[in-house]
């Protein structure tokens, strides 16, 4: 399946990834090579195969319903770019 | 010391030869002279190593030193380590100083270990040659114009120049079997789940497993041993036990059942590769192993597979970097939108944007059930392939990668980048383990025999890789930029 100068830039923005019309453009090549060598899947007969998640097939453990973490936010906060008083800082976003 | 086993200097320090702080003022020293030209840490952590050392002294003195207590390593700077730059490769953490420590890193404190500090990598794990790393690419130490390999190319490059007798990597599709292969160690990649990944920082998921990186097999079994087993903080790590790796090492070989995959073997594979690895094979011949030919038929899906799995968890895993909780963030956001989408742009390089990029497209809607639900249905058929291989044979051989280690910048092209990967990629998809064992040289630069078994079989291949290794010396060659200041 071909990849356009579109599917780029809404990907782009999707995953919140600053991108000018140039670096774009430089994208879609390396893009369009990449999905031209994945297309090559397609040329396999998957037909009642189930997807394979995870290696072994393991499914979620469940653990005794404790208390585990304690309140680590200074620490966690410590290598944050703007904190005051134990918030995040981000520009405003209501009015 | 510097040339030195980790079972060596083991005993150097059971014997009081030297003081673990000896050993380690001795590899600093090393490293302070001869990295600048290696590019092989990020972080050394000198002054920290120094009082740890000084720790393993006073617990050896005090009677209560295990098999890995005073032993000097270095850790991929992917591993969470606290109070300590933990940047992965990447300018997104170049101020990020952990808040905790990673799994890994805690057991081997636990073991008594002293870390010198953080190895250089591709960023994020991903690269195949250590040329995406923000802090520069790492050089080979047989050969200064050659790649170490990637992503855990410092761990490799340092501990084949001696700079340190061990270090820790990861893998997700070869990183660590490639990157020893090039620099002429012995790299394990385990089973997935064997060792807990709490606090490696994620690049894909259900790929990613650590494992050690080490001058033999024998440094191998102990440092598995120690990392290796259940972690209630990493919900894929199996909770199943962990067998004394070191005491099997020494089974005999005789009726070891060798296959060697036809598709491991056939265009594209170097020829003084394919030399010294048919070479290798007739050594476990001659200690009694029989071999014979098997398929795994859908090995050529594998990298197409890869590129579609390990983009689409790396897009999500890497959807964390926000530039606000930590990491960059980008000088007087207009608005949120634009906070995310500078810090970002300027934070993350440029392979790790075209695997965002990749992955986000390919979970799009749309587009989802042709690439995303094909490759994980692809990429069963791709674990069968071993399964069945396994009813047949107990190991299957073949090359690490399908060429020495390539000069620096000679493979600028990614898809050409990718295709480095073919041998190794599959294991991952299978979540099998994998070692790479050093097996000779074309020209100047090392080549690694890899070995491969089924799930949980550690122990199985440390035991072959160290019978190869009574039987041969290619693991005990060092390059001559390890002694040029010794």
């Amino acid at each position: 399946m071909a990849i356009e100068h579109a599917d780029v830039l809404r990907a782009a923005h999707l995953a919140r990834l600053g991108l000018d019309e140039g670096e774009a453009a430089h994208y879609l090549d390396d893009l369009g090579r990449i999905l031209e060598m994945v297309d090559q899947l397609q040329a396999l007969d998957t037909e009642g195969v189930a997807p394979m998640a995870h290696p072994l097939d393991a499914t979620q453990r469940l653990r005794a319903d404790e208390v585990t973490e304690t309140d680590q936010r200074d620490d966690f906060q410590r290598c944050a770019p703007a904190v005051e008083n134990g918030l995040y800082l981000v520009p405003r976003v209501v009015e | 010391m510097h040339d030195k086993t980790l079972t060596e200097l083991a005993a150097g320090l059971r014997a009081g030869e030297f003081s673990s702080r000896e050993l380690t003022q001795d590899l600093l020293g090393r490293i302070d002279r001869l990295d600048g030209r290696l590019n092989s840490f990020i972080t050394v952590t000198a002054e920290q190593a120094l009082a740890t050392a000084e720790q393993a002294d006073a617990a050896r003195a005090a009677g209560k030193a295990g098999p890995l207590t005073g032993l000097p390593l270095a850790l991929k700077d992917i591993f969470c380590t606290r109070g300590v730059k933990t940047s992965c490769g990447s300018r997104m953490l170049d101020n990020f100083a952990a808040p905790y420590d990673a799994g890994v890193v805690e057991r081997l404190a636990d073991a008594g270990t002293v870390s010198l500090g953080k190895t250089n990598m591709d960023e994020f794990a991903m690269g195949s040659s250590n040329e995406n790393s923000f802090y520069g690419p790492v050089k080979n130490p047989w050969d200064l114009n050659a790649v170490p390999g990637g992503s855990s190319g410092g761990s490799a490059a340092a501990v084949a120049a001696g700079l340190v007798p061990a270090a820790m990597g990861t893998d997700t599709g070869g990183s660590i079997r490639q990157p020893a292969a090039f620099c002429g160690i012995t790299g394990l990649k385990p089973t997935y789940g064997r060792v807990s990944r709490y606090g490696m920082i994620a690049y894909a998921s259900s790929l990613d497993q650590a494992g050690p990186m080490a001058r033999s097999a024998a440094d191998c079994a102990q440092l598995l041993k120690a990392i290796a087993g259940h972690d209630g903080r990493d919900s894929t790590c199996a909770a199943r036990g962990v067998p004394d790796y070191p005491a099997q090492l020494d089974a005999p070989l005789s009726g070891l059942k060798i296959g060697l995959p036809r598709e491991y073997f056939g265009d594209g594979l170097d020829p003084a590769v394919e030399s010294a690895v048919r070479d290798a094979i007739k050594v476990y011949e001659s200690l009694g192993a029989t071999v014979m030919d098997v398929s795994l038929p859908h090995t050529h899906y594998a990298i197409p597979a890869y590129y579609v799995i390990a983009p689409a968890e790396a897009s999500s895993n890497l959807s964390r970097y926000d530039g606000v909780r930590f990491g960059h963030r980008c000088e007087d956001p207009a608005d949120l939108i634009d906070l995310y989408k500078r810090s970002r742009a300027e934070g993350f390089g440029d392979e790790v944007k075209r695997r965002i990029l990749i992955g986000t497209h390919t979970l799009s809607e749309g587009f989802f059930d042709a690439y995303y639900k094909k490759a994980q249905q692809v990429r069963r058929l791709i674990r069968q392939d071993f399964l069945d291989a396994f009813d047949e044979v107990d190991v299957l051989m073949g090359p690490a990668s399908p060429t020495p280690a390539f000069d620096l910048g000679a493979n600028k092209d990614p898809v050409s980048m990718y295709l480095q990967d073919i041998y190794t990629i599959a294991v991952n998809l299978a979540g099998i383990p994998g070692i790479s064992v050093p097996a000779g040289f074309a020209g100047n630069r090392p080549v690694g025999l890899q070995v491969l078994g089924t799930h949980f079989a550690e122990a199985q291949l440390l035991n072959v890789a160290h019978q190869f290794q009574q039987a041969t010396d290619w693991h005990l060659r060092r390059p001559a930029f390890a002694e040029e200041s010794a």
